[in-house]
């Protein structure tokens, strides 16, 4: 690619590979309906020659706009949170804001996803009380929601371990004859590009392709796994891995909430309608720290950081929403206002999170219980009460 | 009643068939388990009656099989998974332990994981390395996971049933060098009636020493209690089948009326279950005990060669040798 090229791509222009790839407006790789500096392009194609567009009301691209602006702003709050000792951790989705609104906008409600510990932009789309992730973080439970009420599954932290759930997941969708229709189901796993190198991810890519099941694999590639930068990960683009076990990739610029909406929404009905896994990666950029504990200045330059702020989703959307008049100051300001209330409110309810009761630690181990733990709990509660002025 | 003699392995087939009629989510998934029926034939058929999509020959990797069956099982399914030798189930031990046992705990109680995994154990017929290993004390010492062994043919029968029937999640010890044991079954007996699967049973009543064992390790010890009769001493013998949770209350009334006690298992001595057995029994009994309570194992040396392994596992002598030592103490 000579650098310059314009933004839109067709299939099979450019087969030579090169070197090292970067990822910028023009590069051919990159699906892009969003320009940095916020300007629409009409329509865009992935590698295999499908074509990717949008066509939303102006409604709706404030909807986006709004989604992207709260989900900032509650994460912001949660790091805030986790700098006054009221979270023991907090992993923050600063810079994949897009990435995420895009996809989670994109699952249909019948649509099941399984995300790892980053995905409280996903979360937020699916109609879920932000609050509910903040239990594990503060420490008063494990993220204790029920997956199925709520079409997201639990936060996973061990790497790679949820594409398998999702694999399986989805395999039952089709076993029980759920997909090759409009009203079919599709399930979306979400990781990170560190995760690419477990056994997991690489197994569920064989698994599903192998069963055909309605997945879509929906990578953030943020340039790190903690200090790791994806050179350590591979020497090719990870979508492209997707050839290998035999279904589709596609790279996305996961700062552009546009496309990533319109390469999931594909990639979800394509597996709905029963055509089989897909490989999504979402080209962006992790802003902040890995967690609350990292520090990104051990490992990456000020200058790679501000290269990125300078493709900032949010900042682009609301270019463009200037540029076309979509909206104005007034609906701005209004954004702002709301996300200052919601992540008060949000404050407030955490700091009422009360802690649980020691004895809990017994409860739910398993569904038909065990006389073992029974008697355990029972020497432990009397423990408790043997202590002057127990409240237990 | 229709009471037919099987082997152990013809008793597993029988009660996988029966749990698949009986519930539609109910699937299997393994290597080979399909058209081949597995290494030991233990799914021999199924997949010809029931279907590939329910007897599921997967793709090999051990991870995936469990990993792919936790997304099952949230979908609503009810897994059983084979791992094909005991040596094979560490590729998905990440997802045993961190996924399938904790899934219900982190939940609080909303999910559920009623999945069943099956692994033939144990040594003894002459295989190469990674075929012959006890892995029970991993999963025992696993808090969400429940394990379980059978012994006889009428307990694989039933006991198989059972844990594909129960919520918990449960990993399945199948005595692999007894499969081609045979003995009664009841094939027609309704489940509810079946013994408890978290129950330990006597299987050989006595009044001198107590013996403990499970899985292959039964065998040996009803034989050594045949032996030690023909010198005058009466072993009571106790099946434990449940390793976790333990069931201890038929060894307690037992040790309290011997005073002696022996534990009998083919993993390693160090940081065995023996070694959980002993302490407990120690002290729910100790006013009674008459000598210490004594394992009967494996060594603490990886599984040898198989041209040693008769010299490794627990026999006959190194049972009665400790039933001896315990009047001796």
């Amino acid at each position: 690619m000579a650098k310059g090229d314009p933004g839109v791509t067709t299939r099979g222009r450019r087969a030579a590979p090169r070197a090292k790839r970067t990822a910028a407006a023009g590069d051919p790789e990159l699906v892009q309906l969003l320009t940095p500096t916020g300007e629409r392009v009409e329509r865009a194609f992935g590698p295999d020659g499908t074509e990717y567009r949008v066509d939303f009301t102006d409604e709706e691209y404030r909807g986006l706009y709004r989604d992207l602006v709260l989900v900032r702003k509650l994460d912001a709050e949660a790091t805030a949170l986790q700098r006054q000792g009221e979270l023991g951790l907090w992993a923050s989705l600063l810079g994949q804001e897009a990435a995420q609104v895009g996809s989670g906008r994109a699952l249909r409600g019948q649509d099941m996803a399984f995300p790892t510990y980053r995905e409280h932009g996903v979360l937020y789309c699916r109609g879920i009380d932000p609050i509910m992730p903040l239990g594990l973080f503060r420490g008063v439970d494990q993220g204790g929601w029920d997956p199925n009420e709520f079409k997201f599954n639990m936060y996973t932290i061990v790497i790679g371990a949820q594409t398998l759930h999702a694999t399986g997941y989805a395999m039952g969708v089709a076993m029980e004859g759920r997909t090759g229709g409009d009203d079919g189901e599709a399930v979306i796993a979400y990781f990170g590009d560190g995760a690419t190198s477990q056994g997991d991810v690489n197994e569920s890519f064989v698994w599903a392709s192998v069963f055909n099941a309605p997945l879509v694999f929906f990578c953030q590639n943020n340039q790190y796994a903690i200090s790791e930068p994806l050179e350590r990960q591979t020497r090719v683009p990870l979508y492209r891995r997707a050839g290998g076990f035999g279904f589709p990739g596609v790279r996305v610029d996961g700062n552009d909430v546009l496309a990533s909406y319109a390469v999931t929404r594909h990639a979800l009905d394509s597996a709905r309608h029963g055509q089989g896994p897909s490989l999504i990666e979402a080209y962006t950029y992790r802003m902040g720290a890995h967690t609350t504990s990292d520090d990104p200045t051990r490992y990456r330059i000020a200058s790679e950081v501000e290269a990125w702020q300078a493709k900032d989703p949010i900042a682009r959307m609301k270019a463009f929403l200037e540029k076309q008049q979509i909206a104005d100051a007034g609906f701005f300001t209004e954004v702002d206002e709301q996300a200052r209330t919601e992540s008060v409110h949000l404050r407030e309810r955490v700091l009422a999170m009360p802690d649980p009761e020691p004895v809990t630690m017994f409860d739910h181990v398993y569904p038909n219980g065990s006389p073992e733990l029974d008697e355990q709990r029972a020497r432990f509660s009397r423990y408790l009460e043997s202590f002057e002025g127990s409240a237990h | 009643m229709a009471t037919e003699t099987l082997s152990i392995g013809k008793a597993l087939n029988a009660g996988l068939r029966r749990a698949l009629e009986n519930d539609p989510k109910v699937v299997l998934m393994g290597e080979d388990i399909g058209k081949l029926g597995g290494v030991f034939r233990i799914t021999d058929g199924l997949q010809k009656d029931f279907g590939d999509q329910r007897v599921i020959d997967t793709p090999l990797a051990e991870s995936g099989i469990i990993g792919t069956a936790v997304g099952l099982a949230i979908r609503g399914f009810r897994p059983v998974c084979e791992i094909q030798f005991d040596g094979f189930v560490y590729p998905a031990y990440d997802q045993i332990v961190s996924q399938v046992a904790k899934m219900h705990y982190r939940s609080q109680g909303k999910v559920r994981i009623p999945m069943v995994i099956r692994i033939p154990f144990g040594g003894g017929i002459g295989a190469v390395e990674h075929h012959s290993e006890s892995p029970e004390a991993y999963f025992a010492h696993t808090a969400g996971l429940k394990v379980v062994s059978c012994a006889s043919p009428q307990d694989a029968y039933s006991m198989i049933q059972q844990a594909v029937a129960s919520d918990d999640p449960i990993v399945f010890l199948e005595p692999k060098r007894r499969y081609w044991e045979k003995g009664p079954v009841e094939l027609d007996a309704p489940l509810a009636e079946a013994y408890p699967l978290h129950s330990a049973r006597v299987v050989r009543p006595g009044t001198d020493a107590t013996v403990l064992a499970y899985g292959p390790m039964v065998r040996t010890c009803l034989d050594a209690a045949t032996a030690a009769a023909e010198d005058g001493r009466e072993l009571e013998v106790v099946d434990l089948r449940t390793l976790s949770p333990l069931d201890l209350s038929a060894a307690y009334e037992s040790v309290r009326r011997t005073g002696r006690c022996v534990v009998v298992h083919e993993a390693p001595g160090n940081l065995g279950l023996g070694s959980e057995i002993a302490a407990r029994i120690t002290e729910e009994c100790f006013y009674s005990l008459e000598s210490p309570v004594l394992r009967v194992t494996g060594f603490d040396v990886p599984y040898p060669a198989a041209r040693v392994e008769e010299e490794y596992l627990p026999d006959l002598d190194r049972v009665l040798d400790a039933v001896d030592r315990t009047f001796g103490w």
